[in-house]
């Protein structure tokens, strides 16, 4: 026989069952997409959220249908893992989206709809705009776009090379810069923070390109398994290798907000629409960690003793900047936003053990943390001043006895962010602290114990405000949300609360789950 | 008996009861105080069951197990259980609930903010914590119970107290939060090294107490137990958020705070720190009796000084501490038995001490000792009470403090002798601030301040007698308390290579031989 003088051409292999779920959320935003070129305008909102909420729940359903997260199967040619991890994440992330999506779809707390702009191109203020409120016109362009990034989200956490990785990055991270720009209240703000995002999130994607580049340079192989390969093989201290890692960790630590690039996440968690906050700061946050775990523990598990004393220092200072900068603030959306950085770094202490152990704690915590923050964005979405959201501390003083639930159910967010044992923020950190000291990282524990306490003091500030002051004379209004900012609120309480008394099931599926496939 | 999970009844019992009380509509408010007195009062009764039932010489550590797997993952357990030493700390809590309660029966009235529902669901609540946290055989739930603690307190004095009320709140709550996640730390640690010495990790403290450790390992967590137990004993010099806590609370909230809750730190010594890091311990215990003599004295001084009486009697408490964990690092039988009664002692006079000043509070709107002056004309039977607390926390011979500082130094002159001698200059201190706190309060003629007071009323009175009928009977015949923990005491010291000072007779027995003599002596 003639030996080929052309390397034959393999067909790519498609195992359609185990993509499913990404599939059915992509179709689900093209169809939205369609919705949007060819529905009625005055069809669109119910279609468009029936749509997406139906794709979220036939993607959850074909993942647990589908998928076997034991097996820790390669598709797409290599591309694509799933594994345990991407399929716990895969589902947390579907799971939080879906109750974001019913905070997207709220029209009850804001007289004049939801809150989202009707129309982001509109110079705010201007009698188009006024034109468009009264007229009741909702963008409804927002469902496709949010299926997309969540189509985004679930790649990224299982993509196994350098290319699919960058591509889920950018399809997660692109319609949440145009998402961010959308607020119907305070426009401009939410302007600024859609072009500061963009332009950061722009720099921060070249940069995990450019190390992208650099890795394949080292490896000659731009898939995960590949890097590895040369990595047991190869020379370790290659310049290659060194600065292609830091150059990817750079768009990664911006991704999960790590200090010290974490200057975008008050500006834009303040700026952005409150259901986009808590979107972003739950499920983008789980899909960057997710993938930033994967990177780390898959293509660089071995170069750990290289990396890991970058992640030290990235851990104490994002931990102790976090901790220290949110005391100073007094919005509370910039307050959880300086929150979410520092418990960013209580993750990163979990990813920073590189075990087992670390990987299942960082599931547990990012799960735990998702539907905390969820619930405590949506309560802020209730109250307010006149037509936009009473953000400022001072205005929440009182509310302990104004709107008992309210408060109670805040209070117990914030509790799980300090830690308090019974709820699910105890666990988390218990967790990763374990895997830490397990991993030999105890110092970082001892940081961690320590930022936890000066961390206590602002989020139990606005419990004293809440309970023990007097509300201001001229007390904002307490929206009472309809059904599905309530089940969602309700989704996030219970969770927060049987994570924390009855984690067993939930660590055994993280512990059970944390194997990656090489 | 045995197959009732007696333990989890009495703790889930006023937690239950929390709940239904903070969901009373407005206008039940006294109902709201019937269900808290009512489940006191039945707490009370099954501990007095509990106590019948309890054999003080049982070879196994604890009794009334329950065991229920909670976290396997990393070998948790809800594992409950009690030796001498908790079921008399559980009985002194318990004692003091519908005593709090009754005394404090309107305290939470004229709160325009809040309503009493809530005031009393957190007192139910925070009993709940402390049954658990006194009960908890497994180290994690121990820690869990620890910190949930915090919360009905953090409310109670911010949403109850007074003055800088929440100054204080978030004071507490911050020093104590920093100390419990240092020990959150130690306890991980502590479990990883379960992990490498026995195979599997645990929290089960009959598989932790005795367990092999390097010492160097033992010296870091020990530090971490050690640290979060100063803070919450409180120990000088991190004892500032007390006085503040104390003089803030509702006189029931500073009760069951100075009385009870603070006693889980010197609790914890026994129960954790000696039995599971026995080197530290006894390497560490030099350092730690400096402390608590310093404790002892510092403490007194400054009591000395205070005119304010919510703040004196917290100072009164850290020199108190401190004599409690001279006899807990004593490493004697005697030493340890009588931290144990005194510990009982403390907490009956605190209670004492903040129930009548609250009542002269609520009366005459002040806590500054200066504002009052010649009490006893115009109501007898108060200063009557006032000196009977005063006594009994100056340790006067027949009370019950008498007892657990007569041990307490006895037990550790035989360790330490320096430390006892200086030790000795807090009881004379005691006096001192206890009795010019009395002049200037009670004697003298009635001055314009106190002029109408009214004397106690029989609610109040109800409240008190208990309190007196404990505080006489320990300190007539404290043989039974003794009994009760002198096994447990020498099985903490068991995990110790120190060389034992044995006393010459048991301590109970030493004690009614003392005491005979005394009666003849006094005869």
């Amino acid at each position: 026989m003639m030996p080929h003088l052309v390397e034959p051409f393999d067909t790519p292999s498609f195992e359609y069952q185990l993509l499913a779920p990404m599939l059915i959320v992509f179709g689900g935003a093209i169809i939205g997409v369609l919705v949007e070129a060819f529905a009625p305008r005055g069809a669109r909102r119910g279609t468009q959220l029936v749509l997406s909420l139906l794709t979220l729940v036939a993607a959850f359903v074909a993942l647990l249908a589908w998928t076997r997260p034991d097996l820790g199967q390669i598709a797409a040619s290599g591309s694509v893992a799933i594994d345990g991890p991407a399929v716990f994440f895969q589902g947390t992330i579907l799971v939080l989206s879906f109750l974001a999506f019913l905070l997207f779809a709220e029209r009850g707390v804001d007289s004049a709809g939801d809150a989202f702009t009707p129309s982001a191109a509109t110079i705010p203020g201007s009698a188009s705009e006024r034109e468009l409120t009264a007229a009741r016109v909702s963008q409804t362009e927002i469902w496709p776009l949010a299926l997309f990034s969540v189509g985004g989200m679930m790649l990224f956490v299982a993509a196994d090379d350098l290319l699919t990785f960058f591509v889920a990055l950018e399809v997660m991270s692109l319609p949440l810069y145009v998402l961010v720009g959308m607020a119907r209240r305070r426009r401009l703000l939410s302007q600024e923070a859609a072009l500061k995002y963009f332009l950061l999130g722009s720099f921060s994607s070249a940069f995990l390109l450019f190390g992208s580049a650099f890795l394949f340079g080292y490896a000659g192989s731009i898939s995960f398994s590949g890097i590895y390969d040369s990595l047991s093989s190869g020379v370790e201290l290659d310049p290659l290798l060194l600065i292609g890692t830091g150059l990817v960790s750079i768009g990664l630590f911006f991704k999960v907000g790590a200090v010290p690039f974490h200057s975008w996440v008050p500006d834009v968690y303040q700026g952005a629409p409150t259901p986009v906050t808590a979107f972003m700061a739950s499920a983008t946050k789980v899909a960057a960690f997710g993938a930033m775990l994967r990177l780390y523990y898959v293509a660089l598990g071995d170069y750990s003793w290289n990396w890991r004393p970058m992640f030290w220092v990235v851990t104490i200072l994002t931990i102790a900047v976090g901790s220290i900068l949110a005391i100073t603030q007094t919005d509370i959306k910039r307050m959880l936003a300086y929150s979410s950085v520092a418990q960013a770094g209580f993750i990163l202490i979990g990813v920073t053990a590189a075990s087992g152990p670390g990987l299942s704690s960082s599931m547990f915590y990012l799960a735990a943390y998702g539907f905390a923050t969820i619930g405590a964005f949506a309560l802020v979405t209730l109250v307010r001043d006149g037509t936009s959201e009473a953000t400022h501390l001072s205005r929440w003083a009182g509310l302990g006895r104004r709107a008992p639930i309210l408060a109670a159910t805040l209070s117990l967010f914030l509790l799980s962010f300090a830690g308090i044992p019974l709820t699910s923020g105890f666990i988390g950190k218990f967790l990763v602290f374990e895997a830490a000291i397990d991993g030999g990282a105890t110092p970082l524990v001892i940081v961690g114990a320590i930022f936890s306490a000066v961390a206590v003091f602002f989020y139990v500030r606005v419990i004293v405000l809440m309970y023990f002051s007097d509300p201001p004379e001229d007390a904002p209004t307490i929206a009472v949300p309809s059904a599905l900012t309530t089940l969602s609120i309700a989704v996030c309480a219970a969770a927060t609360v049987a994570l924390g008394v009855v984690p067993g099931p939930v660590i055994d599926l993280a512990q059970e789950a944390a194997a990656f496939v090489r | 008996m045995n197959d009732f999970p007696v333990l989890t009844t009495l703790g889930v019992l006023p937690l239950a009861a929390a709940l239904v009380v903070a969901a009373l509509p407005r206008g039940r408010e006294l109902l709201s105080k019937q269900i808290a007195l009512a489940v006191s009062l039945l707490m009370l009764g099954l501990t007095v069951a509990m106590a019948f039932s309890f054999e003080p010489d049982a070879a196994e550590p604890f009794q009334f197990v329950e065991k229920t797997p909670w976290i396997e993952q990393f070998g948790i357990s809800y594992a409950l259980g009690v030796d001498g030493i908790a079921l008399v700390l559980i009985a002194m809590a318990v004692s003091l609930a519908p005593v709090v309660i009754l005394s404090g029966w309107n305290d939470a009235d004229d709160n325009d903010r809040h309503r009493p529902q809530t005031y009393f669901a957190l007192l139910l609540a925070l009993l709940g914590c402390i049954v658990f946290v006194f009960a908890a055989t497994d180290l994690f739930l121990f820690y869990v119970a620890f910190e949930v603690m915090l919360v009905p307190v953090y409310f109670l004095i911010g949403m109850f107290g007074r003055g800088q009320r929440t100054y204080a709140a978030v004071k507490f709550l911050l020093y104590s939060l920093f100390g419990g996640l240092l020990l959150l730390a130690a306890l991980i640690g502590l479990y990883v090294v379960s992990a490498q010495e026995l195979g599997t990790g645990t929290f089960d403290w009959t598989l932790l107490a005795g367990m092999p450790i390097d010492p160097d390992t033992q010296k870091i967590l020990f530090a971490g137990f050690f640290f979060a137990f100063a803070i919450k004993a409180p120990m000088v010099p991190l004892h500032t958020w007390l006085p503040d806590a104390a003089a803030s609370g509702t006189p029931a909230t500073s009760t069951l705070l100075v009385g009870v809750l603070d006693k889980v730190a010197t609790f914890a010594m026994l129960r954790l720190v000696i039995p599971i890091f026995p080197d530290a311990s006894e390497w560490a215990a030099p350092f730690v009796v400096t402390l608590a003599v310093i404790s002892i004295v510092y403490g007194a001084l400054v009591a000395v000084g205070q005119t304010d009486m919510y703040r004196l009697i917290a100072y009164t408490s850290v020199s108190h501490f401190g004599f409690i964990i001279l006899g807990v690092f004593a490493f004697t039988e005697i030493g340890g038995s009588g931290s144990v009664i005194y510990m009982v002692a403390h907490g009956l006079s605190t209670a004492a001490l903040f129930i009548v000043a609250g009542y002269l509070v609520k009366r005459r709107g002040s806590s500054l000792i200066p504002s009052f002056g010649g009490v006893q004309r115009v109501a007898p039977i108060l200063a009557g009470f006032f000196l009977f607390a005063g006594l009994s926390s100056l340790a006067m011979p027949g009370l019950a403090s008498f007892v657990g500082e007569l041990t307490v130094l006895i037990g550790s002159y035989q360790r330490w002798p320096v430390a006892a001698a200086i030790a000795v200059i807090g009881i004379v201190l005691s006096s001192l601030y206890v009795l010019i706190m009395y002049q200037r309060v009670a004697t003298g003629p009635a001055t314009e301040n106190v002029k109408g007071m009214r004397d106690a009323l029989p609610r109040e009175l109800v409240a008190f007698a208990p309190i007196i009928a404990l505080t006489i009977a320990v300190g007539v015949f404290p043989k039974p308390v003794f009994d009760v923990v002198n096994p447990a005491i020498e099985r903490t010291y068991s995990f110790l290579t120190v060389e034992p000072v044995e006393p010459d007779v048991p301590v109970g027995d030493a004690w009614t031989d003392y005491a005979a003599t005394e009666g003849e002596a006094t005869e």
